[in-house]
């Protein structure tokens, strides 16, 4: 079936496209030129091709929906850009919510963490490093793991790396099976605190309409202990299998290496100081549970929400849309005065244009979000989130809640004792690289910072209960003219929304979750974005030939960054040579009976 | 362990049911979320299906883009498109075509696509979900479209969206039927309430093996038995509401009404059946139904947090009627709050009991 050809500019390079990349959530294509004598992949071009347009639609409808519409955006986040929304409209409508709806909106929000990467890092991208993957990609690097003993084997229970990848194994992985558990009592816990997920129902402007009760917290700190407790051998366990790629594969750390270009726009607020208001909000942006930050090259650039905001551009350049150049400016100066872009989200116009798709012009739905430093466009990425989040938050220093702290250096969790494991202490360090690996061990340990973080808004809020303060929802007007915006971190990194009133209606509305900023393309400068930054820089450590080529290393680079949209990619195997392989369903296909 | 479970297959019965395909398209417009959701079903659960644990279940294969193994580029080794392009070759046979997200309208631009999944080998371009569609549908066993997008457009079908959305009846024809006979099967919500599904997903397949008559549907083409009641008539609210007793703030635990649930006229069992293990809901948890289940959503709820119109009358009815249930329900509570007088200590048994000493 296969049709092979290579690639039409003489090159000797072959053409490879997968469409749709599966085990991911959303629409994402990965077109590709691989060097299959070098072992690299030349050139990366990402594609999205679902459009749906939620900044044309909801202009004109009343600014108290935004949160409803716009958490359908996304299927596993929605709640991000729920909460999100609401942080927005909150400063719009200048609504301070009381501390236990915040207390709420954490733990909700930690749980969807904790689920989320749960589901991601076991269920989808762990199967890339399943016994049945490695064996039909690295038949040597199977062997190799069945004669590993596993460092930790004393927390987690399995004795070689080889049984670590056997319980990773879809379905039949017992490993693999808890996981799908955890992801359920996980989002238990987040429909207690958010009503259902993942689009959430008890989420307002001005609060929440959970009621707030001694059986609330205990139904929830309940199931916490639980995952606690798995935290303690889910940290080992995949510290184990990413130490051992490392020393399986030599020169594994350059796979989905890209430079550091991190960013991170802080989530969990502090009540004590959240006011939402935008003067304030340099002050209370740096009180967030996970402090905001921008890491260049290892250095912390800035941890200021205004500084931020105003850095963030939008640009064209590959994408099916027409400029907005010339056309209305909704904020010329933010709040305190200083003046907004052009080019920001506040002003931006979404103005779609399909077209055919097309890779040396326009090829993609995805904008190009960059963040401008005063010099450089740059085209950031969040790693998939965790690693941007853990990076800026130990650069900063600002975090210290006992189950959690932050070194300048590194992050420290502190897990107290369950029910039979005793107290234990991680410490995340900042890694040598930005890659696939390190992407995936920050997703670890970040569900053990969530959980951490989850037990201390937890006793907060316990105590406002306690204390009889069981208020959580406060009342609001809505202005006939005002902005707001709102900041968190997505599961998948940088959230922001953007909103502009008139006459008491959205007069604009723009949300920028992570995936934009990672899946997004070259833009007017010709900078390409990160997924296509990540992958070009790929080497290919793949043992099969082009013909029974799977692109595992592709797929762990791309998987690294959790896209949230469908990908596709075509193949074209050198020298005009026909393949007629047909391989025998896996994975979920044929395993029932 | 995989070669565990290839022997059991082979020690199977002889007589053999064909192995039954599931071609799942996430690429209307969509969100995943119906995908996401279904991973939270537990009666049953996804691997519970996929592996059989209900008796009686035939063996199934899924092609489901969130969590399949299969990866391979195009073209190449384990490509997970394949599959799709085997069942417009009547390669597979029998599949249930799964459609998750809205339609757009292509006819409306002049070049390019607003969704697409998979490559057209012969262009390079992207197949568009609606041609898919169009080749898959005749060929399937059924059709099944889940979550409200794909069922009746659903919030990316809102006014002024530019991509002209509609759901999947819509797009093939209310009374569209399988070569099966089956009629579009719709599970509608936003996302479906994940036991809905899979309960869905389960009745079908046993309808597959005969085991069970054709699934009963409603008009809106959604399963009888999971829609057939209003959110108001299972929220556990419903009770404040006959007692006139209506939150002004979102943080009550009185019924929403006023504050814009849309529940009594609402076709959803969440509130009756929890979100998930018996866990969250909606109203029932203070979250106003917005009604996202139904083919007027989200245009005619809109703006959600306002209480809907029909609402102001039936509530300031209950207002009146409700005041005084209340008063004489309070005189009851009284009364019924207090022990019978004969549990006490004493030397006397004053229950009515007569001892034979």
């Amino acid at each position: 079936m296969a049709r092979t050809k290579a690639a039409g500019d003489g090159s000797g390079l072959v053409e490879m496209a997968w469409d749709p990349i599966t085990r991911i959530v959303g629409s994402l294509g990965i077109h590709t030129k691989i060097d299959f004598k070098q072992k690299r992949v030349a050139e990366c071009y990402s594609t999205s091709s679902v459009f749906r347009g939620y900044s044309v639609f909801m202009r004109g409808k009343d600014p108290r929906d935004a949160h409803f519409i716009t958490s359908r955006i996304c299927g596993i986040c929605g709640d991000n850009h729920a909460t999100c929304s609401v942080y927005a409209q909150n400063m719009a409508y200048g609504v301070k919510p009381p501390h236990l709806g915040e207390w709420i909106i954490n733990l909700g929000e930690s749980a969807e963490y904790m689920f989320d990467h749960n589901i991601f890092q076991e269920n989808l991208v762990g199967v890339d490093y399943c016994e049945k993957m490695v064996k039909e990609t690295n038949p040597g690097v199977l062997e190799l793991a069945e004669r590993t003993e596993a460092p930790h084997a004393a927390e987690h229970g399995y004795r070689t790396i080889a049984d670590i990848m056997r319980s990773l194994n879809p379905l039949e992985g017992e490993f693999y099976r808890e996981a799908l558990q955890v992801s359920r009592y996980t989002r238990e816990m987040f429909c207690l605190m958010e009503g259902r997920h993942v689009h959430p129902s008890t989420l307002y402007p001005g609060g929440v309409g959970t009621i707030a009760s001694v059986q609330l917290f205990t139904d929830y700190l309940s199931r916490l202990m639980r995952y606690v407790e798995f935290m303690k051998r889910v940290v080992p366990l995949h510290d184990d299998l990413f130490d051992f790629f490392y020393e399986a594969l030599p020169g594994y750390e350059e796979v989905g290496r890209r430079r550091v270009l991190l960013g991170c726009w802080g989530a969990l607020n502090d009540p004590e100081y959240c006011d939402f208001t935008y003067a304030n909000m340099s002050d209370w942006g740096r009180r967030m549970f996970v402090t905001p930050g921008v890491v260049v090259d290892g250095k912390l650039v800035t941890n200021d929400l205004t500084d931020i905001n105003l850095g963030i551009r939008i640009l064209l350049g590959s994408s099916y849309y027409e400029d907005w150049q010339g056309q209305e400016q909704f904020v010329t100066h933010d709040p305190l005065g200083n003046p907004v872009d052009p080019r920001h989200p506040w002003n931006q116009h979404t103005i779609p244009a399909p077209q055919k798709r097309n890779f040396d012009d326009k090829y993609s739905w995805v904008m190009s979000p960059r963040w401008f430093d005063g010099k450089d466009h740059l085209a950031l990425d969040t790693g998939g989130g965790p690693i941007a989040r853990l990076w800026s938050t130990a650069l900063s220093g600002l975090v210290d809640i006992g189950y959690v702290k932050a070194t300048g250096h590194s992050v420290v969790i502190n897990l107290p004792r369950t029910m039979t494991k005793p107290e234990t202490s991680f410490e995340w360090k900042i890694p040598k690289w930005s890659n696939a690996l390190e992407r995936n061990r920050a997703r670890t340990y970040f569900q053990a910072y969530a959980a951490a973080v989850a037990l201390h808004c937890a006793e907060k809020g316990l105590e406002e209960v306690r204390a009889g303060r069981t208020q959580t929802w406060e009342k609001f007007e809505v202005p006939d003219e005002g902005l707001g915006v709102g900041f968190t971190e997505a599961v998948r990194g940088v959230l922001s929304h953007h909103m502009v009133i008139r006459d008491g209606k959205i007069a604009n509305y723009h949300p920028y979750p992570p995936t934009p900023w990672n899946a997004s393309t070259r833009d007017t400068f010709g900078t390409p974005g990160p997924y296509e930054d990540a992958v070009q820089n790929t080497p290919i450590f793949e043992e099969n030939t082009p013909e029974n080529f799977k692109g595992i290393d592709i797929m762990r680079a791309v998987r690294s960054f959790d896209p949230c949209l469908p990908c596709g990619v075509h193949m074209y195997v050198g020298g005009g040579k026909t393949v007629k392989s047909m391989h025998v369903p896996t994975g979920l296909s044929g395993l029932g009976g | 362990m995989t070669e565990a479970t290839t022997k059991t297959v082979g020690a199977a019965p002889a007589e053999e049911t064909p192995t039954i395909h599931i071609l799942w398209i996430n690429a209307g417009l969509s969100c995943d979320g119906d995908s996401v959701a279904l991973t939270a079903a537990m009666q049953p659960s996804i691997e519970e299906i996929v592996l059989g644990a209900l008796p009686g279940l035939p063996k199934i294969a899924v092609h489901w883009p969130l969590i399949d193994f299969e990866c391979g580029p195009v073209g190449g080794a384990d490509t997970f498109i394949e599959w799709f392009f085997k069942g417009e070759r009547g390669e597979i046979d029998p599949f249930v075509l799964v459609v998750e997200g809205s339609i757009p309208n292509e006819a409306i631009k002049p070049e390019g696509y607003w969704c697409g999944f998979g490559d057209n080998p012969e262009t390079g371009q992207p197949i568009t979900t609606s041609e898919w569609i169009d080749r898959l549908a005749p060929k399937a066993l059924a059709v099944v479209a889940i979550g409200t997008c794909a069922t009746y457009g659903g919030i990316h079908a809102m006014a002024g969206n530019p991509t002209g959305a509609m759901g999947l009846p819509d797009y093939l024809g209310w009374d569209w039927k399988s070569q099966a006979g089956i009629p579009i099967v719709c599970v509608p919500g936003c996302p479906i309430q994940p036991d809905n599904f899979s309960e869905t997903l389960t009745y079908l397949l046993y309808q597959a093996t005969g085991a069970a008559p054709m699934i009963p549907l409603d008009d809106k083409l959604r399963p009888t038995w999971l829609f057939g009641a209003t959110v108001h008539e299972g929220c556990d609210r419903a009770g404040y509401y006959e007692q006139g007793e209506f939150a002004l703030s979102y943080d009550s635990p009185k019924c929403l009404v006023k504050l814009g649930c849309w529940g009594p006229v609402v076709k959803c069992n969440v509130p009756k059946r929890g979100w998930m293990n018996g866990i969250g809901g909606c109203p029932n948890v203070g979250g106003i139904c917005i009604a996202c289940t139904m083919p007027g959503f989200p245009d005619k709820f809109m703006p959600f947090m306002d209480e809907p119109p029909g609402a102001k009358l039936s509530s300031t009815a209950s207002g009146a009627y409700g005041a005084v249930v209340r008063k004489l329900r309070s005189i009851t509570a009284k009364t019924v709050d207090k022990e019978p007088k004969w549990r006490r200590t004493g030397e006397k048994i004053t229950t009515g009991y007569r001892p034979p000493w």
